[in-house]
């Protein structure tokens, strides 16, 4: 079979196409080593003198590191609770499954068809009589049920990749459905329950809805975080685009570095 | 020390019956053997026994406690799977252990027991490994160590052989006999290949649709076949059969009207058979002989030269093919006629419902 080689016409188009697409993560990266008037300078700056006095501003005057806290406690918290819930329901519904546990997959994927905003009057009431208003409580848990319908799916998805049969011994051997779980599923799961943690992970970060209509000056993610700078008093382009730029690098690095994991994690059971 | 009771014990999904009330006693230490086609519930009637599968009717009694209730793993019995099911994450000597890890038993004590059983199974050099570093026939083994280490009432084998190759699942079946004597347990297995049954059974189960048709030894089922199934399934290649119509009795038997105008004269007790109704007669391959004028015959369609013996394939002129086992190469020919006769005292006669009326054979 002769080699499938890229046209030089399609190389160009698929290049253009990309930079297009991530040009604005440039342009937002270079905005933010820019000082205020260099970023509103028309025609824009190409070359300019970097500094980095935006990230100093962005640091000092708004509180990043308490947002940023919020968010490493909040999308870890939410994760390792949503993981702890997910896991015993998909080793029901891989191993024991009903009538009704197909219906009851789809139903569970089908609450993420819900826009968010459609259940935020009566989510902000319930936060505002417990007292969970600008409280991580309140994200943890809201971000844990968000993150839930998805990964019981992909546990689920794990779990059918693991042969009845080897339960089923384990049975005989005297584990019961607990030490099934600790002894077998647990490490035989491993790589899956790693990208589905990963995944809940980058999503909670992520996560700007609840975020910023649930939370105020205390609990706070880095999401809410960058929208204070879409404040009435005006834009400031570079100090935007600094704080921008610390909200989404650790999620970036992060992400990046468990790129491998997540790829194998997503398409697993796919192809055989 | 392990004694099975099946009494009426029956396993219903939804509408449909898997198993049909079946009643069978297994003595302990016998090698029992559940043989029939797939889907007709043998492995369902295994994983009851083993407690995988609830038991719908009728009861399960092991040594004399009625076990339909216990639990899989207090019942005393270990299970090698089709698929060996052997844990992927752990090491030879940790899936042999595992059962004993469960129970709580020491680590110390647990080590000289699978080293035990890894000589037995002539593993001590894998003990280290993981299963996918294995071969097939080691995993087999690792599956069948992980159940001597617990030292069962018990084992239940579940088509264990199959994923085996023909030269190493031949092996394995000399070394599963041994096995089976050197532990001197009750043994139940479960295939679809009835030489396997054959070659290590104690007794056989025949099963077909969820029902036991047949039980007896191996011989037993060779010779006197309960039904037509039975002697159809038991034995390669598979008995002939010829549909007739019991004509009139003649010097100790009856004659048999063929399709196509023969007539065979086949023994049979007085009395047994009325006149004029339909019958089928059942002949295996090695007793029928090539003969200058038998009463059979037909166009040789295939030769199939296996060395010791010799199958004939041969076209009947009513469209059937009869099977002749033979040594005798002379004068056989593809495409020759030949003619063929039965040996009388080894034939079996069969009712219009398919069950047994008479053996011709010896004992």
């Amino acid at each position: 079979m002769r080699e499938q080689r890229a046209s030089l016409p399609g190389s160009i188009i698929a290049w253009v196409v990309a930079f297009l697409m991530f040009f604005p993560i440039l342009w937002m990266l270079i905005t933010s080593f820019k000082t205020e008037a260099q970023a509103i300078a028309n025609p824009p700056l190409i070359i300019f003198r970097p500094v980095l006095e935006s990230f100093a501003a962005a640091l000092s005057q708004s509180g990043y590191i308490l947002f940023a806290e919020n968010s490493i406690i909040i999308s870890l918290v939410s994760t390792a609770l949503a993981i702890a819930i997910a896991f015993p329901a998909a080793y029901s519904m891989a191993f024991q499954p009903g009538k009704r546990t197909q219906d009851m997959l789809v139903w569970m994927l089908s609450t993420k068809m819900l826009p968010p905003v459609g259940v935020l009057v009566p989510i902000y009431i319930i936060c505002r009589d417990t007292g969970l208003l600008d409280t991580r409580t309140a994200l943890v848990i809201v971000d844990m049920l968000m993150n839930l319908p998805i990964v019981v799916w992909m546990l689920f998805s794990f779990f059918r990749d693991i042969p009845k049969d080897i339960l089923e011994a384990a049975h005989m051997d005297g584990a019961g459905p607990r030490r099934q779980m600790i002894y077998l599923l647990l490490p035989l799961a491993s790589p899956g329950i790693a990208s589905a943690a990963l995944l809940a992970i980058i999503l909670s970060w992520n996560e700007a809805f609840w975020s910023i209509n649930l939370t105020a000056s205390h609990a706070g993610t880095l999401a809410a975080y960058i929208a204070r700078y879409s404040a009435p008093e005006g834009l400031f382009w570079a100090k935007l685009s600094a704080a921008s730029v610390l909200a989404v690098a650790p999620i970036l690095i992060f992400g990046s570095l468990a790129q491998r994991r997540l790829v194998r994690g997503l398409t697993a059971g796919a192809v055989k | 020390m392990a004694r099975l009771e099946l009494h009426q014990v029956g396993k219903f999904y939804a509408n449909f019956e898997a198993i049909k009330a079946v009643e069978l006693t297994i003595e302990d230490r016998e090698f029992v053997v559940f043989v029939g086609p797939s889907g007709c519930g043998k492995s369902t009637l295994l994983r009851m026994i083993a407690g995988l599968e609830e038991i719908t009717s009728g009861d399960l009694v092991i040594d004399g406690v009625r076990a339909n209730a216990i639990p899989p793993d207090k019942r005393g019995l270990a299970m090698v799977f089709q698929s060996y099911a052997l844990y992927p994450h752990m090491t030879v000597a940790q899936n042999m252990g595992f059962a004993l890890k469960m129970a709580g038993v020491a680590k110390a004590e647990i080590a000289e027991k699978v080293q035990a059983a890894a000589r037995i199974l002539q593993l001590d050099a894998v003990l280290s490994r993981r299963p996918r570093m294995l071969s097939g026939g080691q995993r087999q083994r690792v599956a069948i160590g992980r159940a001597i280490v617990r030292n069962p009432k018990g084992f239940l084998f579940d088509e264990p052989l199959s994923n085996l190759d023909a030269a190493l699942r031949v092996q394995m079946r000399t070394e599963l006999v041994k096995l089976h004597q050197d532990l001197a347990a009750t043994m139940i297995y479960v295939t679809h290949d009835q030489v396997e049954a054959m070659t290590m059974a104690d007794r056989i189960v025949v099963l077909n649709k969820g029902h036991v048709e047949q039980v007896g030894t191996p011989l037993e089922l060779y010779r006197r076949p309960a039904n037509l199934f039975v002697a159809g399934f038991i034995g390669s290649p598979r008995m002939n059969f010829f549909q007739g119509r019991a004509a009139q009795p003649a010097n100790g038997g009856i004659a048999l009207e063929l399709a196509g105008g023969r007539t065979l004269q086949v023994p049979a007790p007085a009395g047994a058979v009325a006149l004029g109704s339909p019958l089928t007669l059942g002949i295996r391959p090695e007793h029928l002989v090539l003969a200058d004028a038998g009463p059979l015959g037909g166009q040789v369609d295939v030769i199939e030269h296996l060395g010791a013996e010799t199958l004939l394939y041969v076209k009947d002129p009513t469209g059937g093919t009869i099977v002749v086992r033979t040594d005798d190469l002379a004068r056989v020919r593809p495409g020759a006629a030949v003619s063929i006769a039965l040996r009388p005292d080894r034939v079996s006669l069969f009712d219009d419902a398919g069950n047994a009326i008479s053996h011709a054979t010896p004992d």
